[in-house]
């Protein structure tokens, strides 16, 4: 059909037109200089991660090992599904929920796991979905808890992206706080479509 | 060195005593200033309202009025800009050697000049009003925006007039809604701007509302006189001249 | 019977006939840019980083075409799949095609600037596609049937009784409630369930990293990860001005964005989406709609660098007094001034005009767009393709006149001053817009010209 030819052929065409269009009107190249970040002495990142991270409304434990992790847990949700792909856990949590459809992580109320660094100057805290099991699992539980070393801590994003270097990840996530909103009169509302709050634990 | 006095249109018209403070002014400093009296205007209004190939008349005649001084000064911030960056004669040379010279009064005091006392006295509540083209354009006070040391020309030169108080106010440096022929076309928006600064500056005690742009103060003035305002309007020329 | 577009300047007029409404928006706006202002200053190096930023925005334009290039070949290596559309109309033809291939009829969207832009949403529903947008501000518009009046905070401009209002209306909400945290609840509530039942999402695209092919949305909400890793069919959408050359870019780009936008350190979620999930279907769609030929424009180039963070509007004074809507464009504010007449220069020659260029915008600008320096070249191109109204040209003309003659100003100026003082009321009345809410200047004596005339030296003639 002829109109389904031409459809094709500008669809076709668009890539090459836009290239070309590109080339044409590009400037001549400038140079892209090197960025040397300020970055003072890290004695403090551990201090400025919880300031930051109790700022937006995280909670920040610090914690000795996996047995007083599952302690904090127990304690705080005693109730309700949890799931955590880290072995320590497999009495309170389950820990074959990466293998379950996404969909039916629905009515979890707590996702436990391992981040691979935080972020002093945000609170961020690094997760690959190596670590997540699901890509999902960090945004659909109700409440979430991550797990950081505390040697772990890097002072700002430049450092971040020094030490995730060339990793191979499918996905990865920065993850600064509880989910959250502002967009009603500005009034911040902590739980907006993901976690409603999230417990940072700082292993020694 | 000889100093060309170049006085905005406006000022020229409407606020002729802004204009004799900034002789007087420069006078007393030792300056040998001439007015030289076939000047008209830089142009601005025009050019702002998109019809900047419509001031090659103005270019030429600023041209044939200052080029031959040492120094062009101003009690104008927009005027200064606008000459600064857009004047556009036949001979690119001749216009940046113009770019080169030409001052706002404050700059020129403090750059050129380098004045460190005044002998002027006004024992008054001031608020100084930033005005935009004179801060953001030609540097001569620090912007909120950046993350850079404060600064400002104009004040360190108030800070030097007699029993002067100075008040703080809520907004430092915002837009008083001028803006050449936006003052009319977008009427509503210019008001108001003006209408949040006049009550700025009168919610924090201000007696007279200085700047270094008399078109933003003319703005201000307009607010200020509908409203039955105590707060007056003075050009900082006139400050620092007062005895 | 299409109605005449409204200008700025009219539809300012109509937003600030409510004083205290325009008060309220102004100050809340300010109070974000007072947030911006207070986290940069904790961050020893932000003139230095907004520096590099612009710096690697400037050299990817150089070098659009490489980089595109090599984004894409990265993308489809990781498994995506790339599209090419040259205007909007192809945009939303390939989304649609993308859903009527897969018999999806429902979408869920996170906030994407660019579908706006090519107005997804309309086309997507006259075509039997029923769409969700995710993003909480972004849902509260569409219920009432309103574009986004900021590219950041989409329903600033509105009260949170009104919001009570729209949700008790169609989410059943308890009427006259507007309890910022019972309206959240019950948004959680419905899109939740939106978020498990749809099957593809539209996304937008942050940043887009040529040396991976991997592309980066920020949210605080979680909405577009939620909407992304339930869906079968993840489509990504972006304009091909928004690529940065390599993963460690990212580092200065995220301080920047979330400090600009609304003073936070960073946004909650970073999300780098790099392959598909197992068993989905993901796809980018790259947009030119105009960004060629405003890359061809040396002067106006520069525009392209923005990455949307809306520090403009927070800042700019006209903006925050006339709302997002008076600029009747997708993207509003400064930005949106100096990137709409690049698309239609008649319909949006209004735009560059709705500003004193006061010049706050081009200094909180994370990537140092010279944005009221544009918004002057913009004016002189507008006047010059003929859009000024007649009036004005006439006026202009007049002026260049007189100021061209020292004789006919120094006379004009006379008789201006003679007409102010004797018949002020030929000014001083309500055809004369300066005289709505401000009286004229006093007329003094004599102008400085007469004063110097007659009292200091006479030879400068």
């Amino acid at each position: 059909m002829a109109n389904g030819i031409k459809k094709i052929e500008t669809k076709m065409s668009s890539r090459t037109q836009i290239l070309a269009a590109v080339l044409a009107n590009q400037p001549g190249i400038l140079p892209k200089p090197a960025f040397h970040p300020f970055s003072p002495g890290g004695e403090k990142d551990l201090e400025v991660f919880v300031k930051t991270a109790t700022g937006i409304g995280s909670t920040v434990h610090f914690l000795g090992g996996m047995e007083e992790v599952k302690a904090l847990i127990t304690q705080k949700f005693a109730t309700g599904r949890i799931i955590s792909p880290i072995a320590e856990l497999s009495e309170i949590a389950e820990l074959d929920f990466a293998e379950l459809d996404a969909h039916t992580l629905e009515d979890v109320e707590l996702g436990v796991f391992i981040a691979h660094f935080g972020v002093a100057e945000n609170s961020a805290l690094w997760v690959t979905e190596d670590l997540l099991g699901k890509r999902v699992s960090p945004f659909i539980c109700q409440h979430l808890m991550l797990v950081v070393n505390k040697n772990n801590i890097l002072q700002n994003m430049h450092q971040a992206y020094d030490k995730i270097g060339t990793a191979n990840y499918d996905f990865g996530t920065f993850i600064a706080g509880p989910s959250k909103t502002a967009d009603i009169e500005q009034s911040l509302v902590l739980g907006a479509h993901g976690p409603r709050s999230l417990a940072i634990v700082v292993l020694a | 060195m000889k100093v060309g006095l170049f006085i905005p249109c406006y000022v020229d018209q409407f606020y002729p005593n802004a204009a004799i403070a900034t002789l007087k002014l420069l006078e007393k400093l030792g300056v040998d200033v001439a007015y030289p009296a076939n000047q008209t205007c830089c142009g601005q209004p025009m050019a702002n309202s998109g019809f900047e190939h419509l001031t090659g008349g103005c270019n030429t005649l600023f041209m044939a009025n200052f080029k031959e001084f040492d120094y062009i000064v101003a009690p104008s911030g927009s005027c200064v800009l606008h000459i600064k960056e857009h004047i556009h004669t036949s001979n690119h040379e001749d216009d940046k050697n113009i770019s080169g010279k030409i001052y706002e009064l404050t700059e020129f005091l403090t750059d050129v000049l380098k004045v460190t006392n005044l002998t002027a006295n006004f024992p008054f509540k001031v608020g100084l009003h930033q005005s935009c083209h004179g801060q953001r354009g030609l540097h001569i006070a620090q912007m909120s925006e950046l993350v850079e040391a404060p600064f400002s020309k104009p004040q360190t030169l108030l800070n030097m007039v007699q029993n002067i108080e100075m008040i703080n106010l809520k907004r430092k440096d915002e837009c008083c809604g001028f803006g050449g022929t936006f003052c009319v076309t977008e009427e509503a928006v210019s008001a108001k701007m003006g209408i949040d600064r006049v009550i700025d500056h009168e919610q924090n005690g201000a007696e007279y509302i200085t700047g270094v742009d008399l078109s933003c103060l003319m703005h201000l003035e307009g607010i200020l006189k509908r409203k039955n305002s105590k707060t007056k309007i003075i050009h900082i020329a006139e400050i620092l001249n007062a005895s | 019977m299409i109605q005449k577009q409204k200008d700025h300047a009219s539809l300012a007029d109509d937003f600030n006939k409510d004083e205290d409404r325009v008060g309220w928006h102004d100050d809340t706006l300010w109070w974000i840019r007072e947030k911006r202002d207070k986290i940069a200053w904790q961050v020893p190096d932000w003139e230095l980083l907004r520096d590099a930023a612009s710096n690697i925005k400037d050299h990817v334009l150089s070098n659009l075409n490489p980089y595109l290039l090599q984004f894409e070949a990265n993308a489809i290596a990781n498994g995506i799949t790339v599209h090419w559309a040259a205007d909007a109309a192809e945009h939303n033809q390939i989304v649609l095609d993308i859903l009527r291939e897969k018999e999806i009829t429902k979408l869920v969207k996170s906030k994407s600037m660019l579908t706006e832009e090519c107005h997804l949403n309309d086309f997507l529903g006259e075509n039997g596609v029923d769409v969700i947008d995710s993003d909480l501000g972004e849902r509260i518009v569409q219920l009432a049937e309103e574009s986004p009046s900021h590219i950041v905070l989409p329903c600033i401009h509105k009260k949170k009784e009104e919001i009570g209002e729209l949700f008790h209306k169609h989410l059943g909400t308890p009427e006259g409630n507007s309890d910022p945290q019972l309206l959240t609840e019950a948004a959680r509530h419905h899109l939740r369930e939106t978020f498990l039942s749809r099957k593809a999402t539209v996304t937008g695209i942050n940043f887009a990293v040529a040396e991976t092919g991997e592309f980066v949305i920020c949210t605080n909400e979680g909405n577009a990860d939620m909407g992304a890793h339930l869906a079968d069919v993840h489509i990504a959408c972006m304009g091909i001005e928004k690529i940065i050359p390599d993963r460690k870019d990212l580092g200065v780009f995220l301080r920047l964005l979330a400090r600009s936008a609304t003073g936070q350190p960073i946004t909650t979620y970073s999300s780098h989406f790099k392959k598909p999930r197992q068993g989905q279907e993901m796809h980018i769609i790259l947009v030119d709609n105009g960004r060629t030929k405003q890359l061809g424009r040396e002067d106006f180039r520069n525009s392209l660098k923005c990455i949307r963070c809306g520090a403009c509007m927070n800042t700019c004074p006209v903006y925050r007094r006339s709302g997002g809507h008076s600029y009747h464009y997708a993207i509003t504010g400064p930005i949106g001034a100096i990137l709409a007449p690049n698309l239609d220069m008649e319909k949006y020659a209004d735009l560059p005009f709705a500003s004193t260029l006061c010049g706050s915008c081009t200094n909180v600008c994370p990537v140092k767009i010279d944005i009221h320096q544009q918004l002057y070249k913009w004016r002189q191109v507008i006047v010059q393709n003929g859009y000024a109204p007649k009036a004005k040209e006439l006026s202009m003309k007049m002026m260049a006149f007189t100021l061209s003659s020292p004789f006919v100003y120094h006379t004009a100026g006379k008789m201006g001053r003679a007409v102010l003082k004797y018949a002020p009321f030929t000014l001083n009345n309500k055809f004369n817009p300066w005289y709505k809410q401000r009286d004229l200047p006093e007329v003094p004596e004599a102008s400085f010209g007469e004063w110097y005339k007659k009292n200091r030296n006479k030879n400068e003639q």
